[in-house]
C-alpha cells in the first residue's frame, strides 16, 4: 500500500514522515526545504506501507518545480491514500489545497496538525463538521510530539483496504478554479473555526524586538557574531587534534613504503584528500550546519530575510538570498546548496555566484595566516570590507546583465517553534551526506592526480601556465603551484606557499605588497573543487564554468586594486 | 510614486501606502508576470482582507496578516498591489 503525504510548505509533513520513517526527510521552519520527495518503506500498525513525503505545495497546478513534482506524482503513481497535512493555525490556506485534492480521484484524509498550537492561539476547530462537509476523515495531529500519528495511519490503512475491495466514490467539489477554492476555503473556515481568546501572544512580543527597525538589526548582528564565534571556536578546538591524527596516520602508512614510488605518492595523495574532507566537514561544516538548523527550525531565518530584504535589493536580489551569504562564511558548499530555496533560476545563479565570492573558513585561514599575522588585523579587516564591497559591486553588475523578472519577496513568516534535537541533527546529517557523496570523491581524486603530477615532477608546469596571471600581480613564479593546489582546498594555498617558497617566514620571501595581493587573489579566485561540484549539480555545467570564469576575472581585478592600494600604503 | 489620499476610501490605494494596522481589502493587482500566481501560491487572493503589521526600514518589506497567517511582501510587491479600505 502506498500512502502519500501532502500539504503546504512548512505544515509539518516532513516532521510527520520522520516520526514514522525515522529521520530521512529534511525539515525546516522555512518554506521549501523538501525539494524532492522522499520515499520510505515503513511498518505501522502491523502492516508495511510505502510512505512518500511530497514537497510542500500551495496548489497542485502551481508554478514552482516542487509543486509540479507533487501534482505529477499524485496523478501518475499508484498512490492508495493521500494524507493531507494541514497547519491548524492557518486552516484557510490549507483548505484550498484540501479542496483541490478532493477533486482528484484518490481517498484523502485531512490531518489537522499543530492542534496544540491552534488551541494556544484560541482557535477552536469543529473537526466533525469539517469532515461531514468535506466528506473525508478529519483527524487531529501533533506531529512534532508524535500525538495522533498512530490513529492517523490506522485510519489510512483502513481506507486503503476498503479502497482495494471497492473503489470508493469521491464527491466532486464544485469549486474548480483556484480563486473559487480559496473563497470556499475561507467560507469553510468561518463556519468551522471559532476564534476564542488568544492565550499566548509571545510571538508578537518577540517579533516586536526581533523585527524592530533598530533592535532587530542589533540582535541580528549579535546573533551572527555569536554564531560565527561558536563555529570558529569549535573549529579551532577540533582541527589541531584531527591534523595530528592524520599526520600520524600518514607517517604510519608511508613507513610501509621503503622508497618514494608512484604508489606511495598516490597513497599520500588519497590520504590528503580524505584528510581534506575531514578537515572541512568536522571542524567547520558540521557545527555550521547544526547552528543553521537551529536558526532555521526556530523560525529566525525568515525574520533575517525580512530585515535584510532592502539591503539585498542593492545587489539585485531579495531577502531570501541572505541565507547563502551567511552560510558562505562557513563553507561555500552549503551556501550553494541553499540557493535551492530561491524560486527563480536567475536569483539562484546570482546568489550562487556571489556566495562563492564570500570568504569561507578555509580562506579565512589564508587571510589570517598571511595578512593579519604579517600586516596586522586592520589590514585583514580592511580586506574583509573590500570583499563585501566587491560582492556588492558584482551583484549590481550581474543584476543589470540579468534583468529582474520576479515580482519580489513573498515569504511566509512562520510562528516560532522550539527546535527538536533529533530534527536538527538529522538535517545536518542530510546536508553533510550530500557533501560526502558529491564533493569528497572529487577531492580525493583531484588530490591523487596532483600527487601523480608531483611524482613525475610535472607540477612546475603550473607555474608557467599561470605565469601571466602571477606576473601581472607582481608575484614570484613559484606561487603558481600553491594557487593550483588551492583549488582542491583553499587553505592549501597557504600551506603549500611555504613549500613553494622554501620558508615559513613569509615576510622574508614576500613583500607586504605581495602578501596582500596574494591573499586578495586567493579570497576571490575559483571556488574549491567541492564547491565547483555542487555548483554543477545545482545549476549545471555552463553555470559552473561561467561562475568560475567570473571569479577569476574578479580576483585578478581585485588583486590589481590591492596592488595599487599596497603601493600607496607600503 | 502616486500620492493618493487615504481619505478617498473608495479609490484603490497601493498597499505600500497604507498605514499600519488598517484593515484593507485586496482589490486589484498591477499587471506583472507571475505576480498573481505567486500571491495565490502563498494563499493571497483578490478580495482577501488584510492588515499591515510592520514595515521594515530603508524601503524594506511589509509584514501583512491575512487569513490568520503572516506574509512578508517586498516593498516592490506591495507597490503592485491595490487595496480598498474596509
Amino acid at each position: 500500500m502506498k500512502v502519500a503525504l501532502i500539504g503546504l510548505p512548512n505544515c509539518g509533513k516532513s516532521t510527520l514522515f520522520n516520526q514514522v520513517a525515522g529521520y530521512k526527510a529534511e525539515t525546516g521552519n522555512f518554506s521549501g526545504t523538501t525539494v524532492t520527495f522522499t520515499e520510505s518503506r515503513v511498518r505501522v500498525a502491523g502492516e508495511v506501507i510505502d510512505l512518500v513525503d511530497l514537497p510542500g505545495a500551495y496548489t497542485l497546478d502551481g508554478g514552482s518545480p516542487a509543486e509540479r513534482e507533487a501534482g505529477r506524482y499524485l496523478d501518475s503513481r499508484d498512490v492508495d491514500v493521500v494524507i493531507n497535512v494541514a497547519d491548524s493555525t492557518q486552516l484557510a490556506s490549507a483548505l484550498s489545497l484540501t479542496l483541490e485534492l478532493a477533486r482528484r480521484n484518490k481517498p484523502v484524509i485531512l490531518a489537522l496538525n499543530m492542534v496544540d498550537e491552534a488551541a494556544r492561539m484560541g482557535l477552536h476547530i469543529d473537526g466533525e463538521g469539517l469532515a461531514r462537509e468535506l466528506n473525508m476523515p478529519v483527524l487531529p495531529l501533533v506531529a512534532s510530539k508524535g500525538r495522533g500519528v498512530k490513529g492517523l495511519f490506522v485510519k489510512a490503512l483502513q481506507i486503503g483496504r476498503a479502497k482495494a475491495s471497492a473503489e470508493s466514490v469521491k464527491t466532486e467539489s464544485e469549486a474548480s478554479g483556484a480563486e473559487e477554492r480559496h473563497t470556499l476555503a475561507i467560507a469553510l473556515m468561518k463556519k468551522f473555526v471559532t476564534q476564542g481568546e488568544r492565550r499566548v501572544i509571545w510571538r508578537d512580543s518577540l517579533d516586536n524586538v526581533l523585527l524592530h527597525p533598530v533592535w532587530g538589526y542589533a540582535i541580528l548582528l549579535l546573533v551572527l557574531f555569536l554564531f560565527f564565534q561558536t563555529v570558529y571556536g569549535i573549529g579551532k578546538l577540533t582541527e589541531p587534534p584531527l591534523l595530528i591524527l592524520f599526520d600520524w596516520i600518514t607517517k604510519g602508512v608511508l613507513s610501509l613504503f621503503s622508497t618514494k614510488s608512484l604508489l606511495s605518492e598516490l597513497v599520500l595523495g588519497v590520504l590528503q584528500g580524505i584528510a581534506g574532507g575531514v578537515a572541512i566537514v568536522l571542524p567547520y561544516l558540521l557545527p555550521f550546519l547544526l547552528g543553521l538548523g537551529v536558526m532555521e527550525d526556530v523560525g529566525y531565518l525568515p525574520r533575517v530575510a525580512f530585515l535584510m530584504d532592502a539591503l539585498m535589493h542593492r545587489v539585485g536580489l531579495h531577502g531570501k538570498a541572505i541565507v547563502p551569504f551567511i552560510l558562505g562564511y562557513g563553507c561555500n558548499v552549503p551556501a550553494v546548496m541553499s540557493t535551492r530555496t530561491l524560486e527563480e533560476p536567475r536569483d539562484r545563479y546570482i546568489a550562487a555566484a556571489l556566495a562563492t565570492l564570500v570568504p569561507c573558513a578555509a580562506r579565512l585561514a589564508v587571510v589570517f595566516g598571511l595578512v593579519a599575522f604579517y600586516l596586522g588585523s586592520i589590514a585583514a579587516l580592511g580586506l574583509y570590507l573590500f570583499n563585501i564591497l566587491i560582492i556588492a559591486l558584482t551583484g549590481r553588475i550581474l543584476s543589470k546583465l540579468l534583468p529582474e523578472v520576479t515580482p519580489g519577496l513573498i515569504l511566509e513568516m512562520p510562528s516560532y517553534r522550539v527546535p527538536t534535537f533529533k530534527n536538527v541533527i538529522s538535517k545536518a546529517w542530510f546536508r553533510v551526506r550530500e557533501f560526502v557523496v558529491e564533493a569528497w570523491p572529487l577531492l580525493i581524486a583531484g588530490s591523487a592526480i596532483l600527487a601523480t603530477l608531483n611524482y613525475f615532477e610535472l607540477t612546475y608546469i603550473f607555474n608557467f601556465l599561470v605565469r601571466p596571471v602571477t606576473w601581472l600581480m607582481g608575484l614570484p613564479v613559484e606561487v603558481g603551484i600553491p594557487l593550483i593546489f588551492g583549488i582542491l582546498r583553499k587553505e592549501l594555498s597557504l600551506v603549500m606557499l611555504s613549500q613553494a617558497l622554501g620558508s615559513t617566514n613569509f615576510s622574508a620571501v614576500l613583500s607586504s605588497e605581495q602578501m596582500l595581493v596574494y591573499a586578495t587573489f586567493v579570497m576571490f579566485y575559483l571556488p574549491c573543487l567541492a564547491t565547483l561540484s555542487v555548483l554543477r549539480r545545482e545549476l549545471g555545467v555552463r553555470a559552473m564554468l561561467s561562475i568560475s570564469a567570473l571569479t577569476v576575472v574578479i580576483a585578478l581585478l581585485a588583486a590589481l586594486m590591492a596592488r595599487g592600494a599596497a603601493i600607496l600604503i607600503y | 510614486m502616486t500620492n493618493r489620499s487615504l481619505s478617498h476610501t473608495k479609490h484603490p490605494v497601493k498597499l505600500s501606502d497604507v498605514s499600519l494596522d488598517t484593515q484593507v481589502k485586496l482589490s486589484a493587482l498591477e499587471d506583472f508576470p507571475s505576480l498573481r500566481a505567486k500571491l495565490n501560491q502563498h494563499g493571497l487572493y483578490q478580495g482577501d482582507v488584510l492588515r499591515v503589521l510592520r514595515v521594515a526600514p530603508f524601503g524594506g518589506p511589509l509584514l501583512i496578516q491575512v487569513n490568520g497567517r503572516e506574509i512578508a511582501l517586498g516593498r516592490e510587491v506591495a507597490e503592485k498591489i491595490f487595496v480598498e479600505l474596509e
